[in-house]
């Protein structure tokens, strides 16, 4: 039996475990869940994400949840047959890829997740962009990329000079964010630029954002 | 010592580790300083300085210090464990780090640190992320009432990376939060009567 994973393709949480799985050219099956229903919510999937979020994540009797720790899950799952993300067996290059995890999940995505949130999310439920949030979270996020540009000087991706997890976290959510004319803080920083081109041009990433909405 | 530090001593001392507590002086910007900013360009605390290697997040440097030393003392990432009890040890870690952690810091800061800081507690903001807290704290309360810990039968990074910020939390009244359910309760019981979680809070100036 195969895995699958329970999430609307829309959902970024969902596309950074499909980035994941397609990486490792595992196969899977996606079930949908109906946010705009509530679906989320219901029993069922309570049983699967106790916190009624997406994605939840099934192999065999294992149910998870936490895309950063299913992505952790899969990248060890099928390692032997796809590439190394994780780097695990170098103390060093892990440690390098832990903590450019953690600055995605602690810096990066708290500046760029609100800003997502107005232009992306709100106007779905009714509502209308705060351009004072927009604003404020683009200077954070604008301090967040100097710091990746300083990084991106020293090293061709962000754990190191090899591709990981830590690059492929930032994925969905700036994929969204490129599609803005907000583009232009990633365009105007040289080395952030081309390690988005690198990472986004990536088989698995063209073939998950694809259906993405507001892909090129 | 903040909350994050005490992240990373309370690993120090689960296995049993020497090391030095460079004291850097948050009052003075001392974070902010191009000294301290080479070894962490965000500007936050904790730094491990390990020699070779140069770490920030204290998430990222638990795991490092568990990793490296995973033969010492209590397995924390459950190496050799089975697959399913590594999974929940990682879903348990990212639950701390999403779901937990924000509330709780917010209510942490809002009691007890912005009043050492001069500022005045804003009961709206602890009612709101009590609330948020309480939701999350329900979905704890069912898994102990199901495992003795978080990733299953074993104490590992996951329960502890709870504990620096649950510490804080049960000298203010929204310790309620934690003793009004019997299972979380009772795991905070066992794991803060852990010797290392005795040694770590006896630093810590509350």
């Amino acid at each position: 039996m195969g895995v699958k994973v329970y999430g609307p393709t829309m959902s970024t949480c969902t596309a950074r475990v499909l980035l994941c799985l397609e990486e490792m050219g595992a196969e899977y099956e996606l079930v949908p869940v109906n946010l705009s229903i509530g679906e989320h919510k219901q029993p069922a999937h309570l049983a699967r994400n106790p916190f009624g979020q997406v994605p939840a994540f099934e192999d065999g009797a294992l149910m998870l949840h936490e895309s950063r720790a299913i992505a952790r899950y899969v990248l060890r799952k099928y390692k032997i047959s796809g590439a190394d993300l994780l780097k695990e067996g170098s103390l060093e290059e892990s440690a390098m890829v832990d903590v450019w995890l953690e600055v995605e999940a602690h810096q990066f995505d708290p500046a760029i997740a609100p800003i997502f949130f107005q232009i992306f999310i709100l106007p779905m439920i009714g509502g209308v962009p705060d351009q004072t949030v927009i604003d404020t979270n683009l200077e954070k996020l604008c301090k967040v990329l100097d710091i990746y540009e300083a990084r991106l000087c020293k090293t061709k991706y962000l754990a190191g000079d090899f591709f990981s997890l830590a690059d492929l976290s930032h994925v969905p959510l700036l994929h969204y964010f490129m599609g803005t004319p907000h583009a232009s803080v990633v365009y105007s920083r040289p080395h952030v630029k081309a390690w988005w081109e690198a990472v986004s041009s990536r088989p698995a990433c063209k073939k998950v954002t694809s259906v993405m909405p507001g892909s090129a | 010592m903040s909350t994050n530090t005490v992240r990373v001593v309370a690993t120090l001392n689960e296995k049993g580790l020497d090391y030095e507590l460079v004291p850097v002086d948050l009052r003075t910007g001392a974070h902010k300083q191009p000294s301290f900013l080479a070894l962490n360009p965000f500007g936050q605390i904790p730094v491990l300085d390990d020699g070779d290697i140069v770490l920030f997040e204290s998430r990222a440097i638990s795991r490092y210090i568990a990793s490296e030393y995973k033969e010492t003392g209590p397995d924390l990432l459950r190496s050799g464990g089975g697959s399913a009890e590594t999974a929940a040890l990682e879903v348990w870690l990212e639950v701390e780090s999403q779901q937990f952690g924000p509330p709780i810091a917010d209510l942490v800061f809002e009691l007890s640190i912005k009043p050492l800081l001069g500022g005045t507690t804003d009961p709206a903001v602890v009612e709101k992320q009590a609330e948020k807290l309480g939701k999350v704290l329900d979905v704890y309360e069912e898994r102990l009432s199901k495992n003795k810990y978080l990733a299953g039968d074993h104490y590992t990074l996951a329960d502890l990376h709870h504990m620096p910020y649950t510490f804080y939390l049960m000298a203010t009244p929204q310790a309620k939060l934690v003793t009004s359910r019997p299972s979380v309760l009772a795991w905070w019981h066992d794991i803060s009567a852990r010797p290392a979680w005795k040694k770590t809070a006896a630093s810590i100036p509350i």
